[in-house]
């Protein structure tokens, strides 16, 4: 089936590529070529409603805390698939729940063969953590194959969660200090700050979904800090390009031609890069669905905003362009 | 931007084609590959998410080093007093120290020169760092306190890691599976894995057992129920047997007559009169004199076969053993008998090891794992093409066969690299492919721009290109240094995501300063276009 929508597809292509290289059909314009939208009059709303989200997003963390996975919390993780038939849950927690384990819970996971274990940290330290394992593989026996299984000891996943917190960090840092020396300080700061809110919104997103916070999600935070950062940057190219060329125009206008200019560029990327998101969520299957499930809110639905919404207009405030020297206007206009 | 010198045109596509070379080994069996010569076989190796496996990462107990390095010592001490005629009084290990108090009356300078001689310099004869083994001070009434220092301890830990990777990679390797990885991590971690190992169940028992043998005798001065009550002589202790054998206590000597160490074979078998699974051994020429001479003098009294400090036999010693080989039974299953052999022929660990994480991931999660991400690959990849095509004609094939050479790029690194593909790299290679575009968007918006400003064609394909260099550059840097800091935090599967997105970036980049304007600068010296069609 999937083979024959594939061969479908490339058929598709083939036919497409000797059509546009005979120059057939015309091209895509996504986005009008004198686009001339005023983005940064939207600040007195995209403004608040960023402070709200984010303000929204810090409380549902605060309520609904994050769903901390076993690679920080500890603990271990079994996905079994029933070898006979759809999985009986009821049957599965009466026995789980004659072990004695401190706290444990079951979830189907995917098809209805498939379920997933968590049980919660026990006590005893590393040993603790074998000898639940243990006590679940004699208890649920071969009814099952055991498809996945995962423990993490109370001494590595303080330390990953450490790392991971360190990791943001200093990636956050890094990019600071790079976008400094590349730009102006406003620059780096305006990015920073652009770029912690696109976290903060995403954290808040995981902790309504109640996607499971562990190691992926990490790589998931920096790949949207990287990604978002890679949008914002080509609008600051543009604006430090045309604070060059032209001295005199205000700063509300310069902001504006430069948004509007790689407007195209910034819907196409965001258009191409959804579609690969789409396909990992769509196919991807579950071991990678809170990954791509977290980008995807971060990429797609942030990501974008933020650069054109928040990060350009925050420069207003940040002074850039206030200095210019006056009276040699470029010659370009 | 679009003049190419011929040996720039030439290097260009002598890279890419060398990169992507590198990609061909992977589409061969592993038997294949292996009768090519040695430079070619470099490929990729899927991660264990991907061919199932066990992932266990051990710690070594350094409590248990730091305690053995001290009673070491306080040993030392003793030893070095009695041989010197000193007297001393109340030797014990108290913190990070070795305490002993000087008898009244004895030379103080002699005694410490030779405790001195204790003090090792760290690191060898060829140590530049002066740093030695102890700190040595003394105190009122004759005191003397021996300070193991830190740095001595760490290379005792040092040291039992190395020791335990041995002994681990034996142990491992008798399981008989395929290309087991076993590495240090950090200072007192062993990262084992073990590709397509279904249940790693017999690999942790081999792994959790010291496998500390010892022959001892069983002191018979006084009954075993006397000494539970507190009263054991001080030469010797109460040891008990496994549970399954009902945990009967002994009083064992703390003298070891032969130890595990001086074994050179332990084999599996039955014995011929029980047909009970037993493990017999046989040890080499010390152990062999050792302990002939410990049977020739204590025939009729029982001996005690110590694992791991329980009694798993306490035989009667009949007659002399002085073949230099012996039996051990203990009521063992037979696959007991086979791991007990396996772990006496690997010896013993210096110190125990706790696992402190786990991930086992079954080959049928494994298979399913690597179907979904090809689909997601075909699909993701496709829907970017067409929509390329869509929106840039035939710029964006031009994009899309860059892309392409984009993504064998990445094969041809990664297995020149010989890195591990998981699941999170796959998407980070579809990751890649929908941001790989985006350097030729950026070209090509720019180009429109230029046009639309009224340049020629070839100038707005020049200017196109050059504008659009720096910001591409600008861009992936920062991208790169969020895959850099991923790389280095990350484990497993998570590193495999940082590895082919870090990498993808750098081809990317490459692929946007070459191949695109190659492409398109053999489109312009072909076509002669007089519009440019993006």
């Amino acid at each position: 089936m999937t083979s024959w929508i594939l061969i479908g597809l490339v058929a598709l292509v083939a036919v497409w590529s000797v059509v546009v290289f005979f120059d057939v059909i015309p091209r895509l314009h996504i986005v009008p070529p004198d686009t001339k939208f005023d983005f940064i009059q939207f600040r007195r709303i995209s403004f608040p409603v960023s402070a709200l989200l984010t303000i929204l997003a810090i409380a549902l963390y605060f309520t609904h805390g994050l769903n901390f996975g076993i690679d920080f919390r500890g603990g271990t993780l079994i996905e079994v698939q029933s070898k006979s038939g759809p999985a009986d849950l009821a049957k599965m927690r009466a026995t789980l729940g004659t072990l004695n384990l401190t706290e444990f819970q079951l979830q189907q996971f995917g098809g209805p063969t498939d379920v997933l274990i968590r049980i919660a940290q026990q006590p005893g330290g590393e040993e603790g953590q074998q000898a639940a394992v243990q006590r679940v593989r004699a208890a649920l026996g071969d009814s099952v194959e055991y498809r996945r299984v995962e423990v993490v000891g109370p001494r590595v996943s303080t330390e990953l969660l450490s790392y991971g917190l360190i990791g943001i960090f200093v990636a956050i840092v890094g990019i600071l200090i790079y976008l400094w020396f590349r730009f102006e300080w406003q620059f780096a700061l305006g990015a920073t700050i652009a770029n912690a809110h696109d976290l903060v919104l995403t954290i808040g997103f995981m902790s309504v979904a109640q996607v499971d916070f562990d190691l992926t999600s990490i790589a998931a935070l920096l790949t949207i800090l990287g990604y978002s950062l890679n949008d914002t940057v080509v609008i600051y190219d543009r604006i430090r390009e045309l604070l060059r060329r032209y001295k005199k125009m205000p700063m509300t206008e310069l902001l504006n031609a430069s948004i509007n200019s790689t407007l195209s560029r910034s819907i196409v990327t965001h258009l191409t890069v959804t579609l690969a998101l789409l396909a990992l969520l769509l196919f991807g299957g579950q071991a990678i669905h809170s990954f791509t499930a977290t980008m995807m809110f971060g990429v797609v639905l942030v990501g974008t905003y933020t650069s054109i919404f928040i990060a350009s207009p925050l420069l207003i405030y940040l002074g850039v362009g206030e200095n210019r020297e006056r009276g040699r206007d470029g010659d370009k206009t | 931007m679009l003049y190419f010198t011929r040996w720039k045109m030439t290097a260009t596509l002598l890279t890419a084609l060398i990169v992507c070379l590198c990609a061909v080994p992977n589409f061969f069996s592993e038997a294949t590959v292996s009768s090519w010569p040695k430079w070619a076989q470099r490929h990729l190796v899927l991660g264990l998410d991907l061919q199932g496996g066990s992932h266990i990462l051990l710690e070594v107990d350094s409590g248990a080093v730091r305690k053995e390095k001290l009673e070491q010592t306080r040993d030392d001490v003793r030893r070095v007093l009695r041989e010197a005629r000193i007297g001393y009084t109340g030797l014990t290990v108290r913190g990070n120290a070795v305490e002993v108090r000087l008898r009244e009356g004895t030379d103080q300078q002699q005694a410490l020169t030779k405790l001195r001689e204790l003090s090792q310099p760290l690191g060898g004869f060829l140590s530049t760092t002066g740093q030695r083994g102890l700190d040595i001070t003394t105190e009122a009434n004759g005191l003397v306190r021996l300070t193991v220092t830190e740095p001595a301890i760490q290379e005792r830990i040092r040291q039992s890691v190395d020791q335990s990777i041995q002994i681990v990679e034996r142990r491992v390797n008798e399981l008989g599976t395929v290309e087991p990885l076993i590495q240090r991590q950090g200072a007192d971690r062993i990262l084992v894995q073990v590709p397509g190992l279904q249940d790693p169940t017999r690999l942790k028992e081999l792994l959790g057992k010291t496998a500390k043998l010892d022959f001892r005798m069983v002191d018979q001065s006084m009954p075993v129920e006397q000494a539970l009550q507190g009263r054991a002589p001080p030469e010797s202790e109460v040891l008990y047997a496994p549970a399954k054998q009902g945990r009967q206590p002994y009083l064992i000597e703390k003298r070891v007559l032969v130890s595990g160490a001086d074994l050179t074979d332990a084999q599996p078998g039955f014995d011929q009169r029980t047909s009970e699974p037993i493990v017999s051994f046989r040890f080499n020429m010390s152990g062999a004199r050792k302990f002939a001479q410990a049977t020739q003098e204590n025939v009729g009294k029982p001996f005690a076969i110590i694992l791991d400090n329980e009694v798993i036999s306490a035989p009667v010693i009949r007659e002399p053993i002085l073949g230099g080989s012996g039996q051990i039974s203990g009521s063992f299953t037979v696959e007991q008998a086979n791991d007990l052999a396996i772990l006496l022929r690997a010896g013993a660990l210096p110190a125990p090891l706790t696992i402190i994480e786990e991930r086992t991931v079954g080959p049928g999660l494994g298979q399913d794992s690597i179907e979904k991400g090809k689909l997601a690959s075909y699909v993701g990849s496709l829907l970017v093409v067409i929509f390329m095509l869509a929106t840039y004609g035939l710029f964006g094939l031009f994009a899309n066969v860059a892309v392409a050479i984009n993504v064998a790029m990445i094969f041809g690194v990664l297995s020149l690299l010989n890195a591990t593909l998981t699941l999170p790299g796959i998407a980070g290679i579809v990751l890649t492919v929908g941001i790989a575009v985006d350097s030729n968007v950026l070209i090509y918006e720019r180009i429109r721009e230029e046009i639309r400003a009224g340049r020629t064609p070839i100038n707005a394909l020049d200017a196109g290109f050059a504008r659009a260099l720096a910001t591409i550059l600008d861009t992936n840097i920062t991208t790169f240094i969020a895959a850099a800091v991923l790389f280095f935090i990350g484990t497993g599967p998570v590193r495999g995501f940082a590895v082919t997105f870090g990498i993808g970036i750098i081809t990317t980049v490459f692929t946007a300063f070459t191949m695109t304007r190659l492409l398109v600068a053999g489109w312009v010296w072909w076509k002669r276009p007089q519009y440019i069609p993006i």
